[in-house]
Parts: C-alpha cells; sequence; structure tokens
C-alpha cells in the first residue's frame, strides 16, 4: 500500500473519531443531582432578566457567606407555594443571598409573578430555553441549591421549599 | 438449567464458527469448482444452534425462569404473553443474541443461495462473516451473556419498561436488525470482494437480493419507531431528529445510495470502488450507531442501561473493523476513469448519490458535534430539529427534481424530447401550489418550492404508474411505488405542517377551553385498573364549532406496577382527512390537569406514503430472477 496525503487524512480522521468516542465514554452523562453535593459549581455566567448587558458570574458569588441558587417559573404553581418561605429566608436569615433563576418562562409573565407576590431575590438570572439550568443539574422546578461562599454545593432541594426545607437550610446555615 | 443450555448453545456456535474459518482457509487452497460439502454441514449445524439458543431465551421469558438475571431484570409473571416474547430482545443482552443470530442466518442464507457464483469469492465472503460473528459471540460470553444466572432465584422479576410494551414497540427492533445487522452481509462481501477479485456486474448481482432485503426492513423499522414515536411518547411529533433516530438514519442514506449505484455497477459494470465503500460504510455505520447508543453516550428514549465496559468492547471491535477494510482497500484499490454522459441515467444515479452523501455528513456532524464538545471542552449542547431542518430541507427540493426526472432518461445516452413534458409538469404542480396557499394563507418561499417539487414528484410517477397500467413492464414498477411515496410523504409533511394546530392549556374537571375551531369540555375522570398498571382516563367532549360534530377523546395516565413508571398516553382519533389529538398530564399540588390538543391533517396518510417507500422494496424482492 503506498502512502498518500488522502490516506494519512483519512486515517488521522478516524484515529480522530475513535480517540473522541472511547474520552466520550468515560464522560458521565447522568445529570443525577445528589453526586452534586460537595462539588464546586463552575462555569456560569448568568444574565439579568430585565437587562441583559448585567450578568453575574462565579466571582460575584464568592462574596456571599452563603447562597440560595432558586429556580423558579411564573408557570409553576408549587413555585408559588415555596415563595413565602424564599421571603422569610430574606427577612430572617442574614447570612444567605438569594439568586433566582427564571426557567423557560416569559419575561412579562416572570415580572407579574415578583410584583404580585414580593421579590425576594438579589439577582434574577434568566433562562429562557433551559440550557443553564442543565449545567446546575436541575431536571425540572423547582429546585434549590445551596452554596457556601467557595461555591461547594452543600445541599439541593428538588422540589418546593416547605417548614421542614426551610429549618435546614436554616440550620445549616448557622 | 436453561442458563447451561444456552450458554452451552452459544458455545457450540463459537466452536462451530473457528471450525468454519479453518475449514474454508483449507479449500480456498484446493482447485475444485465447489465448495466443501463439510462447509455447508458445519453452516447448517451452526445456523440451527443459532436459532435454538434464541428459543431457549425465548422459552426462559414465557416461562417466567428468574434464575436468568436478563430474564428477572426485564420480565414480570404478570405481564401480557406477547410482551414477555418481546422483552427477549427488549434488553441490551438479549438484543445482542438476536444479533447474533441474524448474522448467521445471513451467512447461511448467503453460502447457499449463491451458488452459481466463484468458490473463492463465497469461501472468503464466509471467513470474513465468521470473524464477525466471533467478534460479537466474545462480546455476547463475555460481557454481555443473556443466560447469566442468579442464585438465589429472585421470586419476582422487576418488569419491562412500561413505554416499551407497545405492538409498535415490540416488532420495531427486530426489524432493524434485519436491516441492520443484514449488512453485514455485504460488508463481509466486498472484503472477500476485494480479496478475490471477484468484482464487476457478477460481484453486483450476489449482492443485490441482500442490500434490497436490509433496506426493506430498515425502512419498515425506522417507519415503525416513528408511528411508536407518535402514539407513544405524546408529544404528538413524529420525527424529532433525536440521536439515536440520527444514529438509524446514517446507515440508512448509505444503504440507500449503494442500492442505487449497484444498478450502474450492473448495468455498466462501473462505479464499482464506490460500491465497494458504500458497502463498507452501511455495515460499519450500523456498527457505530450501536456503540453509540449502547455505550451511553447518546441519551435518549432509546438509552440502554449503559456501562462502559460495553462501550470499550464495541470500541475495539469497531476500530479493528474499521482499520481492516480499510487497509485491505488501499491496498486492493485500483483506479477507475468513466466517462458518463450528462443526459444518461448514470449521471442522475450519481446525483442521488451525492445527495445521500450530503444528507449522511449533515446528520453525521449534527450527531457528532455535540459528544465533541463535550469531550474536548466539556461544553454541554444539542443539536435540534431546527440545525437539521435548515440545512437539509432546501436540499430536499432539487433532490425530488432530480429523482422525478432521472428515471426517464435511458442508460449511456438519451435523445428524448422530454423537457416540454417537464415544462407542463412544472407549471402544473405550481398551479396545484397556489391553491394550497390560497387556503393556508401562510407564505414562504421554501414551503412554496417543497410543495412544487414534491407535486412535480408525485405527477410524474403518477404518470410512469400510467405508463406502467398500459406496458405492464414489471421493473419499472417497485420505483414508482418507493419514488411516488416519497414525494407523497414530503408532500403530506409539508401540509401537516402547514395546517397543524396546536393547543396548550390548564383545565380542571367541569371546566370548559374554546378555541377557535374547537370547544373542549373536560367532563370527568375515570379510575381504571388493568393487569399491570392502573389508568386515570379523562372523558373529553370535543365539540368542532364549524359543524358541531362531538368527540369524545380520553387520554390516559397510567402508573404501572413493575416498575412503578408514570405514561402518558395520549387519546388519537384518526380520521382520514386529519388526526385529532388529546394528551393530558397531572399539575402536581392541584386539581388542574395540563391539557395538549393538537388537529393534525393527513397523519394517517404521512404513514400511508412513508409505508409506500418501503413497499416499493417488499415489490422488488417478489419479482422473479427472470423479471429482474
Amino acid at each position: 500500500m503506498k502512502i498518500s496525503f488522502v490516506k494519512i487524512i483519512i486515517f488521522s480522521l478516524i484515529i480522530f473519531i475513535l480517540i473522541v468516542f472511547w474520552r466520550g465514554l468515560k464522560i458521565n452523562n447522568n445529570y443525577d443531582t445528589k453526586s452534586l453535593i460537595g462539588n464546586r459549581i463552575s462555569n456560569f455566567k448568568l444574565f439579568e432578566i430585565n437587562n441583559e448587558d448585567r450578568y453575574i458570574y462565579e466571582e460575584d458569588l464568592k462574596k456571599n457567606k452563603y447562597t440560595l441558587i432558586n429556580f423558579f417559573a411564573s408557570w409553576c404553581a408549587p413555585c408559588r407555594a415555596e415563595h413565602k418561605f424564599l421571603l422569610n429566608l430574606l427577612n430572617e436569615n442574614k447570612e444567605i443571598k438569594i439568586i433566582g433563576i427564571n426557567f423557560k418562562d416569559k419575561k412579562i409573565n416572570a415580572n407579574n409573578f415578583l410584583k404580585e407576590l414580593g421579590n425576594p431575590y438579589d439577582f434574577v438570572g434568566i433562562d429562557t430555553d433551559g440550557k443553564t439550568s442543565i449545567l446546575f443539574g436541575i431536571y425540572g422546578i423547582p429546585e434549590s441549591i445551596l452554596i457556601d461562599s467557595e461555591l461547594t454545593v452543600i445541599k439541593k432541594i428538588v422540589g418546593p421549599i416547605g417548614q421542614v426545607q426551610y429549618d435546614d437550610i436554616t440550620k445549616l446555615t448557622q | 438449567m436453561l442458563s447451561s443450555v444456552g450458554i452451552g448453545l452459544v458455545i457450540l456456535v463459537l466452536i462451530l464458527s473457528f471450525l468454519i474459518i479453518y475449514i474454508a482457509c483449507l479449500d480456498l487452497k484446493i482447485s475444485r469448482q465447489t465448495v466443501e460439502k463439510k462447509i455447508y454441514n458445519l453452516s447448517l449445524f451452526q445456523i440451527t444452534f443459532t436459532v435454538l439458543s434464541f428459543f431457549t431465551l425465548i422459552i426462559a421469558f414465557i416461562s417466567s425462569d428468574f434464575s436468568l438475571i436478563n430474564v428477572y431484570e426485564n420480565s414480570h409473571t404478570n405481564k401480557p404473553f406477547f410482551y414477555k416474547i418481546a422483552g427477549t430482545w427488549g434488553s441490551h443482552e438479549g438484543s445482542l443474541l438476536l444479533w447474533v443470530n441474524i448474522l448467521v442466518i445471513f451467512s447461511y442464507l448467503f453460502l447457499v443461495f449463491n451458488h452459481t457464483h466463484n468458490k473463492n469469492f463465497r469461501l472468503y465472503t464466509l471467513i470474513f462473516q465468521n470473524i464477525l460473528i466471533l467478534g460479537f459471540l466474545f462480546f455476547l460470553l463475555l460481557n454481555s451473556n443473556p443466560f447469566s444466572s442468579i442464585y438465589p432465584v429472585p421470586i419476582e422479576g422487576l418488569g419491562l419498561n412500561p413505554i416499551l410494551q407497545d405492538p409498535a414497540l415490540a416488532i420495531h427492533p427486530p426489524l432493524l436488525y434485519v436491516g441492520f445487522v443484514g449488512c453485514s452481509i455485504y460488508f463481509s462481501a466486498a472484503m472477500a470482494s476485494l480479496v478475490s477479485g471477484y468484482s464487476g456486474k457478477l460481484f453486483a448481482i450476489s449482492i443485490k437480493t441482500w442490500v434490497k432485503i436490509s433496506w426493506c426492513f430498515q425502512t419498515l423499522g425506522i417507519i415503525v419507531g416513528s408511528i411508536w414515536a407518535y402514539y407513544e411518547l405524546g408529544w404528538g411529533g413524529f420525527w424529532f431528529w433525536d440521536p439515536v433516530e440520527n444514529a438509524s438514519l446514517l446507515p440508512w442514506f448509505a444503504i440507500t445510495a449503494l442500492m442505487h449505484s449497484l444498478i450502474v455497477l450492473e448495468k455498466r459494470n462501473a462505479l464499482y470502488s464506490w460500491v465497494i465503500i458504500l458497502c463498507l460504510l452501511t455495515f460499519i455505520l450500523s456498527v457505530t450507531g450501536t456503540f453509540l447508543v449502547r455505550s451511553g453516550i447518546l441519551n435518549s428514549v432509546h438509552t440502554f442501561a449503559s456501562d462502559p465496559s460495553r462501550g470499550i468492547y464495541i470500541l475495539l471491535f469497531l476500530s479493528f473493523m474499521i482499520f481492516s477494510s480499510l487497509i485491505i482497500f488501499f491496498s486492493k484499490y485500483k483506479k477507475e476513469t468513466y466517462n458518463f454522459n450528462l443526459k444518461s441515467r448514470e449521471i442522475f444515479i450519481l446525483a442521488n448519490n451525492w445527495f445521500m452523501a450530503f444528507f449522511l455528513v449533515t446528520v453525521l456532524i449534527g450527531m457528532l458535534y455535540p459528544i465533541f464538545l463535550d469531550v474536548l471542552t466539556s461544553v454541554k449542547i444539542s443539536v435540534g430539529p431546527p440545525f437539521f431542518n435548515i440545512v437539509i430541507i432546501p436540499l430536499v427540493v432539487p433532490f425530488m427534481f432530480l429523482m422525478a426526472v432521472g428515471p426517464k432518461f435511458g442508460w449511456i445516452k438519451s435523445k428524448n424530447k422530454i423537457f416540454h413534458k417537464f415544462l407542463i409538469l412544472i407549471l402544473g404542480a405550481g398551479t396545484i401550489n397556489l391553491f394550497i396557499f390560497y387556503f393556508s394563507g401562510k407564505y414562504s418561499l421554501l414551503s412554496n418550492l417543497i410543495f412544487i417539487s414534491a407535486i412535480f414528484l408525485i405527477l410524474h410517477s403518477l404518470l410512469d404508474l400510467k405508463n406502467f397500467i398500459n406496458n405492464r413492464n414489471k421493473l419499472e414498477l417497485p420505483r414508482i411505488i418507493s419514488h411516488l411515496g416519497f414525494g407523497l410523504l414530503v408532500f403530506f409533511i409539508g401540509i401537516n405542517h402547514q395546517f397543524s394546530i396546536e393547543e396548550d392549556f390548564n383545565l380542571k374537571v367541569g371546566e370548559i377551553k374554546k378555541t377557535n375551531t374547537y370547544k373542549i369540555s373536560f367532563e370527568e375522570i375515570k379510575i381504571k385498573e388493568s393487569k399491570n398498571y392502573k389508568a386515570v382516563i379523562g372523558n373529553f367532549k370535543l365539540t368542532n364549532l364549524k359543524n358541531n360534530l362531538v368527540q369524545n377523546l380520553g387520554p390516559e395516565i397510567r402508573i404501572y406496577s413493575n416498575p412503578e413508571t408514570l405514561t402518558y398516553e395520549a387519546a388519537i382519533r384518526t380520521k382520514i382527512h386529519s388526526d385529532l389529538y388529546l394528551t393530558m398530564s397531572n399539575v402536581s399540588r392541584s386539581d388542574y390537569y395540563n391539557i395538549k390538543f393538537q388537529k393534525k391533517p393527513f397523519m394517517i396518510w404521512i404513514w400511508i406514503s412513508a409505508l409506500m417507500i418501503s413497499l416499493g422494496g417488499f415489490v422488488q424482492l417478489t419479482l422473479k430472477k427472470n423479471e429482474n
């Protein structure tokens, strides 16, 4: 077999693809959120819902002692239910800052939602297509993640925050 | 007991494969014209034991023998009989046994039915095919043994995933496997052709039936999968450009190109190297698709419980296949020159191949790019319908024009004055298109072009059909059916896309929702107990506001017990002109239900025209040899 330019290209392309496949096997494709606890959140950038020139990223959260990232939407009924607990957190727990991520929602509806029920959030980020939420390992909403100043996840709450979860958060942040 | 019987049979098949390879190698050196009798006998034993091993597994499933891990994990005594059998190929291990079965069956049939062909070519094909069989047998025995036993024997099984408990899905895997694994035989034949030098027209004749068989089954398998998605997944769509659907399309593009260029090889003795490449590519893509699905790299409804060691094995074998075929191909490659006249059928078939290659590359990139990005930069993206729609749909327009015009040209060179006919038909298509847009009220350049080209293809095929009725040239019939099917498919998908209505809202029992055309009233909720699930059935009354026609639809939420899963069953009322599609899902912590209502025109026609495409292939298979 003579060696020619075309053959070299074909072989290297195939070798490249096969190597990528092999590496791909090691990637954890599972968005299982249990394994999230103890991990550090990285690589994210959140845009403000009403002003997309404003954004926050990892460094901004390091300033807070604790941050609760809450995923919500106006169309989600349980989000309504948990809202008063978020407001309580804002009023009674000074260690925590709450970041809201508005999940697959319309801007107007989200704003009305906050106007009607009150705004517990220090910052409201937007995630219209749900991609950012995938990074955080979110299945559905409401979900919340509690992180410390090192950005390590210390608690993950799937479903609405109720009295039990509220007490847990208070305990963890004291 | 069944466990040892199964393993024993598989090991016998393994030994027979080694023996066949050994004796075939010896037979190659003997200058006799016929294949050694022993090889026939060994192959007959091989196929018998393979099929018996599969029946052993089926029996284990029917008798709910939970001493087999595979049965324990995928079956349950309460499961309906039909799904107990379907459970055999519902798991990774069982489907691998089916895979080996098809490899062996094709190997045997190829040996028996091609007795007029060159001896060494047949022997080499047998050798290569048995190497493939060995590869998959080792995989089965070492990594994915369907006969592994479990002790102590569990009293009850875990059950089959409820979304797989559907008639369409029960037959979907076997169809696809005949299609995809059937490609193995002309992969082996192509390698054999390179090694033995048995090339050209005779080679084309030796593999063409097998290409057609696997094409028919692939096409049918993909369609059945799509029908299942429409009825079962409850999104109202039928094609999602899901990574696994894409994985099934890749070999289909290659095989469709192959089926066409094979005709050129047979009639004109040209394009030999290209045909070989397509033969090799089709099976390599089938295995690549299997690798991507089974290793868990791709996430979708098809994901089997993933296991990286499984992936590594398939990947190693895939690399072995790719490199050995490439090395053999390049070492035997001879440059061909051919000179096709621009007005000849060959050119159009070549054009078909270029389009197929383009579609293949597009889908391949769309499928692999997210994996590459994830591996190289850890960025997760998904390439979805917008990409495929933008890149593929515009190209379908010229594709359909060529598809209509191509068969009108003769081989080598045509002098027909057929252009004025084309013009008339284009005008006809344009007029019909105008009517459609008059009613739809939506306008876009691309959809106009799609309609015109689809109607052009349909009109052409109808004219051909008329000619067929006059002159009864059976050779043309399969092509006419398939091409007509494709034209109709694109046409009905276009109509469906233009005229579909979709509404999404929340309702509770007793409430009424009015849309522009329908009044939907939520009458009541019923609970039904069934053998393996409990169902919450909504009773909806739909009134068509135009003609006051009232229909009742009952979408369900099913709670399966083994394993405990929730599924949403759409209520679908199929009529000749449109489908009404209603799904309901519960909104947690409230008495509201989320209702999705869709009216989809001509859905049944989409299925009919898709089935026509594969029907064309089956018709061709029934044509007798002398007619072919």
